[in-house]
């Protein structure tokens, strides 16, 4: 595994995704809460974008003609056959035994630690009093 | 193949149209009155579903009126109930009263078939169980109709048209399936139409085969309205019956319900499983006909695509020509599964034979 910086925090705002690009793959950042996650770009089922998806919560029911909208802003809707992955964990809804989108680490670094890495400086203008996402692939 | 052994269950046998003549005597004064009156006493209210001419609708050997001396019972025993071993054979009785736009008439009709049906049929015949026949275009007297007949329990399931003025899984429907349930009755669509509506999406066809055809069509329709409008969340204990339905076409609805509903599911949220589950866990098929070609091996390799051993009932759909001689069961079935088609699979649908089955059992 390489951690590499992939943003800068400030630069997604709670609720908001931002697809990056690591090691030639294409990874979909998000910001729940303040918490950050990270899928790669292509739903394990048909390979759509997630990165064109839709941001939404789980649709539940107590009964037929009952709806309810539950954990708002923590799931994505894939843009191709409206598959729903956790953005948590990468599970689909659906069908959770055998799809799981693929997942990466993501966490949020002091730039002071991350002076040490050769990576870091040629893409990333780093300084000491920012935090930055940094994902490992 | 023959059926190898005695005790067998056949869900789906058709009894004949009464006459006029002979529903006029379940009638009330008013109603006699009025079908002589309005001279109609004489029609037959036959359906333009399977009208009785048609070389399916009776087999040849089957088309003979009862032989001297013979009562049409005597006639069924011998053509229907003696040669397959039936210990118990549901009887049904699909008259054309419920194409009738006149509800009040067409109410007066079919209370006067079930009135038969118990009286004629039944009360002279142990073996023989009861469809109640009821109109989906009227709930309020489907609901009548069933609270007036629920305490005789020798009819253990309503039977409607598959196609009618709506889908059956719609919530007006819903009166109809809460009496259903309450009472231990299985509700059953049975191949036909009322012909409000043309048999296809794309209006009347020309030939008897393409409305044959249809019929499959019309089947994974209601079973997917059934599904869609919630009817099996709000109902947990009611058993959906598919009667002459085939059912050689179930894999490929199972395979396409299940990849549409990962992606539609937020429409319809009650939906909360597989919906493949939940028609292995509700619905059942009547085993006539079974739409196969003759070789063994493809009906096995279909069956194991359906995936359950537990959704076929076995029938006979007699008089219908489904099969010729007493070869009702199809080839290369295992004999396991002949065992849960016949005998095990009735009672595990039909709440109303698995109290009976309790109440023999020591």
């Amino acid at each position: 595994m390489t951690r590499h910086v992939v943003a800068a925090a400030d630069e997604l705002a709670p609720g908001s995704s931002k697809l990056v690009m690591v090691g030639g793959r294409e990874i979909v950042l998000f910001n729940l809460d303040g918490e950050f996650f990270a899928l790669a770009n292509r739903c394990p089922h048909g390979g759509g974008p997630f990165c064109e998806g839709v941001v939404t919560g789980l649709a539940l029911s107590d009964g037929p003609g009952r709806y309810r909208l539950e954990r708002a802003g923590e799931f994505i809707r894939c843009p191709f056959h409206g598959w729903e992955f956790e953005i948590r964990t990468g599970q689909s809804y659906c069908d959770p035994r055998s799809t799981r989108a693929r997942q990466f680490n993501v966490a949020v670094e002091h730039g002071d630690a991350l002076a040490k890495g050769p990576y870091v400086a040629e893409r990333f203008d780093v300084s000491v009093d920012k935090d930055y996402v940094v994902v490992e692939v | 193949m023959k059926v190898p052994f005695a005790g067998a269950i056949d869900c789906d046998l058709h009894l004949p149209s009464p006459s006029m003549a002979v529903l006029m005597r379940h009638m009330d004064d008013f109603w006699r009155e009025q079908f002589v009156t309005r001279r109609i006493d004489r029609m037959d209210f036959q359906l333009t579903s399977f009208p009785p001419n048609t070389p399916l609708a009776m087999r040849d050997d089957w088309r003979a009126p009862a032989g001297e001396g013979e009562t049409p019972l005597d006639k069924l025993r011998r053509e229907a109930l003696d040669p397959f071993g039936a210990r118990i054979a549901i009887g049904s009785i699909l008259h054309g009263a419920i194409g009738l736009y006149n509800e009040d008439m067409a109410a007066v009709i079919c209370s006067a078939v079930n009135d038969h049906l118990a009286r004629d049929w039944l009360d002279h015949e142990p073996r023989l169980r009861g469809s109640i026949l009821v109109m989906g275009s009227s709930p309020d007297h489907a609901v009548a109709e069933i609270e007036r007949l629920a305490a005789d329990r020798r009819f253990v399931q309503i039977i409607l048209p598959v196609m009618g003025d709506f889908l059956p899984g719609k919530r007006q429907m819903w009166p109809v399936y809460r009496a259903c349930e309450k009472h231990g009755l299985a509700v059953a669509l049975h191949a036909g139409s009322t012909y409000r509506y043309p048999p296809t999406g794309s209006g009347w066809p020309s030939y008897h085969v393409e409305d044959y055809i249809a019929q499959s069509t019309a089947f994974e329709n209601a079973i997917v309205s059934f599904l869609a409008e919630g009817v099996f969340n709000e109902f947990p204990d009611l058993r959906l019956v598919c009667l002459e339905s085939g059912f050689t076409w179930l894999p490929t609805l199972l395979w396409r319900l299940n990849k549409e509903w990962r992606g539609t599911r937020q429409e319809t949220p009650w939906l909360d499983r597989p919906p493949a589950d939940v028609v292995r866990e509700r619905v059942r098929f009547s085993l006539q006909p079974v739409d196969a070609p003759a070789d063994g091996a493809l009906l096995t390799r279909t069956l194991a695509h359906i995936g359950s051993d537990e959704l076929l009932l076995f029938s006979t759909d007699y008089p219908h020509a489904q099969f010729d001689g007493d070869n009702a069961l199809p080839e290369g079935l295992p004999a396991d599964l002949q065992r849960k088609i016949m005998i095990d699979n009735p009672p595990a649908c039909y709440p109303r034979l698995a109290a009976e089955a309790k109440e023999i059992a020591p």
